[in-house]
């Protein structure tokens, strides 16, 4: 039977949420899926995909040290072992640094970040932003393996199902290896990944200002910090953070644009957010162009204010 | 130490777009290019690579019309040694894959210890071209690279990652990928601009291999359903909370 590959990640045996999404998108297509997991608590991770959509996991072994091209082989590996119709997995850093090693072994074309991903009468076809997010491309595949990366926060988490059943594979070990990971601060969620998206412009004034953005963001407790370009060039912000063209694009349930007038190139990044708010001072600023609710207004009087109501809306809820 | 740093003419970042009369493309007419943003880190770094490793030599590689020889010499007054542009017509809808093979060839031609490249191109937004690469020619490769050590058989790199920063350990050959916080790249200097006048551009015919990436449609996105402005100021609040809650149901 044919199948579905899926590289899922985890940490510390927890799937990561985006690779479950990629999952379910798997899952969705009919084919039989089955999930690769790798490194310490891949057994543990594996447990739980049988509700998340996997009819099968292989668990890697001997990997407790991750290696990208060591990776790429074992998914290789598993793809033609297993006669393969397609490779996926979440558009994080790791799954789209897998993706071109991997079409690279496989000889076949990969599709990025995709938006839109199904299987139709035997031919898949993948949605695809381009420039930023300024177009956007449907294409299909004339490769043997379809090889995607699925952006977050895009496609549903399937929770039904029964366990998957277990397989363990010696990896095939690579030439690079990831020899430590400085954990950023405590639970501090990725801009990319995170359903809640509080951004910053210029409009703060200062990298100090940025405390009225950190404290919506905390009080929405499942909210990341975004910023514009402007003011991760000035250095008030990490690059990890930016948002558009030369960023990262972002597609959260609620993305609030605090003081960001609006370039094309940010709006490029976030346009594809499900709902987007925008607080600023100048009522013509572009940001309102795209923006379903707007404030016009200083941030540091709004910003406050909207963080004591967001407190107290959760507190209720 | 070989050095080769492959680069891609972009349109500039603030183009508008327009889509192709076929409904497969866009439309490139009134466009004006640049080297697309993270290239130019890969052609800074390859730059102060061949600095720290006496003996070195930069080459700076791309896939593009002869035009692109404009964006060439810029890295040439930059520090390049040499360039190489593979021409095609129909570069801009070359597609990955396809982009990887016939630079993967012309490096094994070439011989490199290491290949920079731009973490993605800010037209197609792929980024898989440097990871496709290193799996063509048997290379290491690191993807995303914010900070770099690089000695005469390997290196340690960081990249940042939704986990945090992670250390990454590779061998020479290898493949890297460059992100921003890298390096800041410099301007050409005068005597760079002269020099780089004497300097060639080697131009040969790109390989013809066939795109299996079939684009089926194009489209601009659709737009966003208008929205409102709730009000002015602390004073809005409570319409914008009502808002979300009730209409938007993101609370």
């Amino acid at each position: 039977m044919t199948t579905i590959l899926v590289f899922v990640e985890h940490k510390n045996g927890s799937p990561r949420r985006a690779s479950l999404e990629a999952l379910g998108a798997a899952a969705g297509t009919g084919l039989e899926t089955v999930a690769l997991v790798t490194g310490a608590g891949a057994a543990q991770a594996a447990a739980a995909l049988g509700t998340h959509g996997a009819k099968r996991v292989i668990v890697v072994t001997g990997a407790d040290t991750y290696s990208p091209d060591g990776t790429a082989a074992d998914l290789a590996a598993a793809a033609q072992a297993n006669a393969a119709k397609a490779f996926v997995a979440a558009a994080s850093a790791t799954g789209k640094d897998l993706l071109g090693r991997v079409a690279g072994l496989l000889d076949c074309a990969p599709f990025a970040d995709c938006t839109g991903f199904k299987l139709e009468g035997g031919a898949f076809t993948v949605v695809r932003p381009i420039m930023a997010g300024k177009a956007i491309m449907t294409a299909q595949s004339d490769s043997p393996v379809l090889c995607a990366t699925l952006r977050p926060n895009t496609f549903p988490v399937v929770t039904a199902g029964a366990p998957a059943a277990v397989s363990q594979t010696a990896t095939k070990g690579g030439k690079v290896s990831v020899t430590a990971v400085a954990a950023k601060g405590d639970a501090k969620l990725d801009v990319k990944e995170a359903p809640v998206v509080v951004a910053g412009g210029r409009g703060l004034r200062d990298a100090a200002g940025f405390k009225v953005v950190e404290d919506l963001a905390a009080a929405f407790g499942n909210a990341a910090v975004g910023a514009s370009r402007a003011v991760v060039d000035a250095g008030w912000r990490s690059h990890g953070e930016q948002v558009g063209q030369t960023g990262k694009t972002v597609a959260p349930q609620l993305y609030i644009a605090v003081g960001v007038s609006g370039a094309i190139q940010h709006l490029a990044g976030m346009r594809t957010s499900k709902v987007i708010v925008a607080v600023n001072k100048d009522a013509a600023a572009p940001i309102f162009k795209v923006a379903d609710y707007g404030i016009v207004g200083d941030a540091f009087e709004v910003l406050p204010v909207l963080t004591e109501a967001v407190k107290k809306a959760r507190a209720s809820s | 130490m070989r050095i080769i740093a492959c680069v891609k003419r972009v349109p500039l970042t603030d183009a508008a777009v327009k889509i192709g009369a076929d409904g497969k493309s866009i439309d490139n007419a009134g466009f004006e290019y640049m080297l697309s943003f993270y290239d130019e880190l890969a052609v800074e770094e390859a730059i102060r690579t061949k600095e720290k490793h006496a003996g070195s030599e930069v080459t700076v590689l791309t896939i593009g019309p002869s035009e692109c020889s404009k964006e060439l010499r810029e890295c040439l007054a930059k520090g390049a040694d040499k360039a190489v542009i593979l021409t095609d017509a129909n570069w801009a809808s070359r597609d990955a894959r396809s982009a990887a093979r016939v630079l993967a060839d012309k490096i094994k031609e070439l011989g490199a210890d290491v290949v920079f490249c731009g973490r993605v191109a800010t037209d197609r937004d792929q980024g898989a071209v440097g990871p496709m690469l290193s799996s063509y020619l048997g290379a290491a490769c690191v993807t995303d690279v914010v900070k770099l050590d690089l000695g005469p058989t390997g290196g340690t790199a960081q990249r940042e990652t939704e986990a945090g920063i992670e250390t990454v350990a590779f061998p020479l050959p290898a493949v890297i990928t460059c992100d921003k916080g890298l390096n800041e790249p410099r301007f050409a200097g005068l005597k760079g601009i002269m020099a780089a006048k004497k300097k060639t551009i080697d131009e040969s015919k790109a390989a013809d291999i066939p795109n299996v990436a079939r684009v089926v449609k194009m489209e601009l996105p659709p737009p966003r359903k208008a929205g409102r402005i709730v009000g002015e100021g602390a004073a809005a609040v409570p319409a914008l909370m009502e808002a979300l809650r009730n209409e938007a149901k993101v609370l």
